[in-house]
């Protein structure tokens, strides 16, 4: 696996679009950071970007990267290694690729403005474990929708409303339920839809280490209500994980019995 | 070196194909022929585990292959189509199937032989068609493996890096390997091929010599008796 992730990685991060994505996060880091003036606020304003770009941008270079690599991913299954090697390789190979992006881009103008030495850091620290997270998670969603799809316009297509479902639909349904159940006790309701979207799960947790209760909303308040801020953190934390490694099986069990 | 038996694969509802038995001898030149669709494509990649048949065995060397993956370092494939990770040079490329294998290469013989020297450097994704096909070539024959596989060897070659295919194909043959390819240039298999397997609506329509299919149906050459094959079986 680790010789495929390596070549892999090396293709992917010399690509002009691995470096645009990169150059993206480095003038968003700077301009924010240096009009702003403000850690905080331009962590918030950064938060918004981030958690509706990952998952566009891995959806997008996720479906890509699989309908590109198609014929060589046929070369390489010719040779002596186990299928799953193959394609879990090549997931972790643009998973890291992408949140290095991520990682650089944001976190270089961060140490210029003298991060190191602010309160901020660990409150950017959440940001970017946030954003990898989100890279990790939706690069797996994008990939098991090209897998099923021989398809390569049925599966972009899929990928784009998988992105648009999670990233703005989800939370229109959930507004509105929450308007129609107003009578009902909806806390634990709130809860559990929360869990099943890793967007609104990241969002949260940026929130809570920031604690800005103003900008909680009602799931980030029923978060903090119910589980306080810590045990909050770490229950959002641990469903982010669920939410890498059950796709990530999915890919390995899907992959198993797929014909090239 | 190869048995298979009562093979069937369906792609949906398509069957393409049905129960089909076959046995390859070591050693020599085996041309898989047949119209488009009729699974030779199929019927290679399921040899090599590319493609997961619906049911049916396939063995190499009495050993079954299905789900296993270690004898495929006794294999050289050949794609069809080549294409590369764009970013990689040429160069990256061999030590990266040469990482996998983990086993001798005689790569830098089959790069003077083709000469792409000036382009070990060069990104995969700059390549000319032919310039990628010729790097393909060499990365199915530096290994020594008992089977070779070539699925459409010749496509996007010109005249001197044929030859030299032919001279490859000719010197594995001459070392005791079997070499399975797939084709639809007739003169090609012609020169090369020691036997013919047909494949018709996913079955072996036929197996045997040139000369063989020749009398079988009465024609002077294979381009005439694929076609008078073909005209009786749509006729």
């Amino acid at each position: 696996m680790l010789k495929i992730f390596k070549y892999i990685f090396f293709d992917l991060v010399r690509s002009r679009w691995t470096y645009a994505y990169f150059l993206f996060y480095l003038a968003l880091g700077f301009v924010m950071l240096f009009l702003s003036n403000d850690v905080s606020k331009a962590i918030i304003t950064l938060m918004n970007v981030i958690v509706v770009l990952t998952p566009l941008v891995g959806t997008i270079f996720g479906v890509m990267h699989y309908y590109n690599s198609r014929e060589f991913t046929e070369l390489l299954l010719a040779q002596p290694m186990k299928r799953s090697t193959i394609f879990i390789g090549q997931y972790i190979g643009l998973s890291l690729s992408l949140a290095l992006s991520l990682l650089l881009g944001l976190g270089i103008p961060f140490l210029f403005y003298g991060l190191l030495r602010s309160s901020a850091i660990w409150d950017f620290g959440s940001l970017l474990v946030a954003g990898a997270f989100l890279t990790f998670i939706f690069v797996a969603l994008a990939y098991i929708i090209a897998i099923s799809n021989e398809n390569r316009i049925k599966g972009f297509g899929y990928a784009i409303l998988m992105w648009l479902g999670l990233a703005i639909i989800y939370d229109g349904l959930f507004l509105i339920s929450l308007l129609v159940f107003d009578d009902y006790p909806l806390d634990k309701f709130a809860l559990i839809a929360t869990m099943f979207n890793p967007i609104d799960l990241s969002r949260i947790l940026i929130l809570l280490k920031l604690d800005i209760s103003a900008l909680f909303g009602y799931t980030g308040a029923t978060f903090k209500m119910f589980l306080g801020t810590s045990l909050g953190m770490v229950i959002s934390l641990l469903v982010l994980c669920m939410w890498v490694v059950i796709p990530t099986w999915l890919i390995y069990r899907i992959a198993r019995k797929r014909d090239f | 070196m190869i048995e298979i038996t009562s093979l069937n694969k369906k792609f949906g509802k398509m069957e393409v194909l049905k129960d089909l038995d076959l046995s390859i001898m070591k050693g020599g030149i085996f041309a898989v022929l047949g119209p488009n669709g009729s699974g030779k494509t199929t019927l290679i990649k399921s040899v090599l585990g590319i493609v997961v048949p619906n049911s049916g065995e396939i063995k190499i060397d009495g050993k079954s292959i299905l789900g296993q993956f270690d004898y495929r370092n006794n294999v050289n494939y050949l794609p069809q189509i080549a294409n590369f990770p764009t970013n990689l040079s040429v160069k990256e490329l061999l030590t990266m199937i040469k990482d996998i294998r983990g086993k001798n290469a005689a790569d830098e013989r089959l790069i003077k032989l083709f000469g792409i020297q000036e382009y070990l450097d060069k990104k995969l994704g700059h390549l000319s068609g032919g310039t990628k096909q010729k790097v393909n070539i060499v990365l199915a024959f530096m290994f020594d493996s008992e089977l070779i596989i070539l699925d459409e060897p010749t496509s996007g070659l010109d005249p001197l890096s044929m030859i030299h295919l032919k001279e490859l194909i000719a010197e594995e043959k001459a070392k005791g390997k079997t070499i399975l390819i797939t084709s639809h240039i007739i003169s090609f298999v012609e020169a090369v091929a020691d036997q013919i397997v047909f494949l018709l609506d996913g079955k072996i329509y036929f197996k045997g010599t040139l000369a063989d299919l020749l009398t079988q149906t009465k024609q002077a050459d294979l381009e005439h008796s694929i076609a008078h094959i073909l005209e009786g079986t749509y006729a």
